[in-house]
C-alpha cells in the first residue's frame, strides 16, 4: 500500500525565508559583491568552476554567495544552471604547451630550460594566521619576461626515449559524459572527463592511498604549470578558427616508474591532471588517480581501490554523492514502518524460540 | 596570401574577443554605428565544451564547459560576427560591430588606427607585465662547492 502524505508547505516557505535571512547575516554588514568574491576568493571560485564543470568566474562567484560559502552547494548550483544554456559546440583542443606561464615547477630536474618559476603559491608561507590588515602588495617585475613558449620538462626525458610518448593517434571523438552515461570499462578520455569534474577531497584521498601503498605508484611531479591558455573555436559560420578569450589552467604531468610489461619496455609512464584556475592539489590528485586507473592497460596487479575504475568513477562526483547521502533526510516513514514491523515479528520469534528473555540477550555483551 | 602587415580577419576577431570589454567600448565610442544596422542574431549566451589532450599531446578528452556569447550584425553589405568567452552581451555586440565595420575598406583605416592597434598594444602590455611578474619569482640556485 502506498500512502501519499501532504503537508508542510507553510513550514517550507518559512524555512526558505529563514535561510535567506541566515544567508545574508547581519544587514548592518555590507553584502559581498561578486567582484569581491572573484578577486579575493579566486581559489574557491576556481574550485566551483572546475567541479561545477563550467568556466565562468561571475557565475561561480554568484553561486558561492548564494550557497553562503558551501562549495559543494555552489557546485550543484552551477551544474544546474548549465543545463539551461544551449550548447554551441566543442572547442579545439587546448594547447597547454603555448600556455602563458605564471608558475612552473618540476620535482624531477633542478635546472630546466625556462627555469623554476614559483608564481603565486602558498607553498612557502609559514601557515601562521596574519591578524593585521592585508597591506596592498605590489609584486616586483623582472626586467625580461619568461621564455615563450615555455618548453615542456618531459621533453627532456623524451629525447632519451625513457618516457612514454602520448600521441593523438587517430584522434578519436571522445565520449561526452554530459550527453552519454558512464559505461564500463571506460577509456582514458572518459575517465579524465569524470576525474576533471570529480570532487577534490575524494580524489585527494584516492591519490594519497596510492602513495601509501594501495597501488604500485612511485610518482614524481615531472612538471606543474599554471597560466593562461587561449580558447579557440571554429564556428561553421566562419569556416576558420578564432580565439574567443583566455582561461587560467593548471596542468600536472606526473611521471611514474614502470618495470615494463604488456609488451612495453621499462620506462617512465605518465599520469595527467588538468584543472581550471589555480588548482594544483586537484591537478596532482587527478594525475595520480589517472595513472592508477591505467593498471589494466599496463598489466599491473589490480587490487587497490584507486585502481578500480568502477569504484573511483562511480563515487567521484560530489553532486551525485551528496544527493544520495542527503536524500536520507527526506521522509522514509513508510519504508521505516515496514522495517519496524518486520523487526518486531523477528524479535517476537526470537523470544519464543529461546529460553532467555529478549532484553538480557541484547544487553548481554555490555555487562 | 595576406601580405599586408596588418592583422587579417581571424586575428582581429581574436583580438576583439581577447580585449578588455571596457577598453573596447572606450575605443569604439569614437565611431558612430552605421545607420543601416540589422542585428541578425542578437547576443546569445551558450556553452562550448572545452577539449583537452591526454598528457597535453595525446587524444582529446572533454574537459568541462565554458560560457560563450555570440552575436551577428549586418552593417551595409558586411556581416560581422563575434564569439567571446563569458556572458558579457555588450562585449559580443561591440566585437561583432567592429568586425562588420573592419570589412569596409573606408572604415578599416581609422578603425585599425584607433581601435585595433591600441587594443593590441594594451593586450601585449598586460601579457608582458604578467610574464615579468612571474619571471621575478624564478629560482636562482646556488651550488655550494665543497673541497678543492
Amino acid at each position: 500500500m502506498y500512502v501519499a502524505v501532504k503537508g508542510g508547505e507553510q513550514a517550507i516557505a518559512r524555512s526558505l525565508e529563514h535561510l535567506a535571512e541566515a544567508r545574508r547575516g547581519d544587514t548592518a554588514v555590507p553584502e559581498l559583491t561578486l567582484k569581491q568574491i572573484r578577486e579575493q576568493l579566486r581559489l574557491g571560485v576556481a574550485r566551483v568552476m572546475q567541479e561545477g564543470s563550467l568556466y565562468d568566474e561571475e557565475l561561480a562567484s554568484l553561486a558561492i554567495r548564494q550557497a553562503a560559502g558551501d562549495m559543494l552547494e555552489a557546485i550543484f548550483l552551477l551544474r544546474a544552471y548549465r543545463t539551461t544554456l544551449p550548447r554551441f559546440g566543442y572547442t579545439l583542443p587546448l594547447d597547454t604547451s603555448a600556455m602563458r606561464v605564471r608558475r612552473r615547477v618540476s620535482g624531477t630536474f633542478k635546472d630546466i630550460p625556462g627555469g623554476q618559476v614559483l608564481g603565486p603559491t602558498y607553498d612557502y608561507t609559514q601557515r601562521l594566521l596574519d591578524f593585521g590588515a592585508t597591506p596592498p602588495a605590489a609584486a616586483v617585475l623582472a626586467d625580461a619576461p619568461l621564455a615563450s613558449p615555455m618548453p615542456r620538462v618531459l621533453d627532456l626525458l623524451d629525447a632519451e626515449a625513457l618516457i612514454e610518448r602520448i600521441e593523438p593517434g587517430s584522434d578519436p571523438e571522445p565520449v561526452d559524459l554530459t550527453r552519454e552515461p558512464l559505461m564500463f570499462p571506460a577509456d582514458r578520455a572518459t575517465r579524465l572527463q569524470n576525474l576533471a569534474r570529480g570532487d577534490e577531497g575524494f580524489l585527494l584521498g584516492m591519490a594519497y592511498s596510492t602513495q601509501r601503498g594501495y597501488a604500485e605508484s612511485h610518482p614524481f611531479a615531472g612538471e606543474i604549470r599554471m597560466g593562461e591558455v587561449d580558447v579557440v573555436v571554429c564556428p561553421e559560420e566562419l569556416g576558420f578558427a578564432i580565439e574567443i578569450g583566455s582561461i587560467t589552467l593548471t596542468e600536472c604531468q606526473m611521471i611514474n616508474q614502470f618495470h615494463g610489461g604488456n609488451g612495453l619496455p621499462p620506462q617512465f609512464t605518465r599520469g595527467y591532471g588538468l584543472c581550471m584556475g589555480e588548482g594544483e592539489r586537484k591537478a596532482m590528485s587527478m594525475a595520480l588517480v589517472d595513472r592508477a586507473l591505467r593498471c589494466d592497460e599496463l598489466a599491473e596487479p589490480n587490487y587497490a581501490p584507486a585502481q578500480n575504475q568502477e569504484f573511483v568513477l562511480s563515487h567521484s562526483d560530489s553532486v551525485e554523492a551528496s544527493g544520495f547521502v542527503q536524500h536520507l533526510k527526506l521522509p522514509h516513514y513508510v519504508d521505516f514502518q515496514a522495517e519496524l514491523s518486520l523487526l518486531r515479528t523477528l524479535a517476537a520469534q526470537h523470544a519464543a524460540d529461546s529460553d532467555e528473555p529478549l532484553l538480557s540477550a541484547v544487553g548481554g555483551q555490555q555487562s | 596570401m595576406d601580405t599586408s602587415p596588418h592583422l587579417a580577419r581571424p586575428q582581429w576577431m581574436s583580438l576583439l574577443a581577447q580585449s578588455d570589454p571596457a577598453d573596447l567600448a572606450a575605443a569604439m565610442d569614437a565611431f558612430a554605428p552605421p545607420a543601416d544596422l540589422t542585428w541578425l542574431r542578437p547576443a546569445q549566451t551558450g556553452l562550448y565544451m572545452l577539449r583537452g589532450r591526454i598528457g597535453g599531446t595525446g587524444p582529446q578528452f572533454n574537459f568541462g564547459e565554458i560560457t560563450v556569447t555570440r552575436c551577428s550584425v549586418q552593417a551595409g553589405d558586411h556581416i560581422g560576427h563575434a564569439w567571446v568567452r563569458g556572458s558579457n552581451t555588450r562585449h559580443a555586440e561591440l566585437a561583432a560591430l567592429a568586425d562588420a565595420m573592419l570589412q569596409d575598406d573606408q572604415q578599416q583605416v581609422p578603425l585599425r588606427l584607433h581601435v585595433i592597434e591600441p587594443l593590441r598594444r594594451a593586450l601585449d602590455r598586460r601579457r608582458d607585465e604578467a610574464s615579468r611578474r612571474a619571471a621575478a619569482s624564478k629560482v636562482e640556485f646556488f651550488t655550494v662547492v665543497r673541497g678543492e
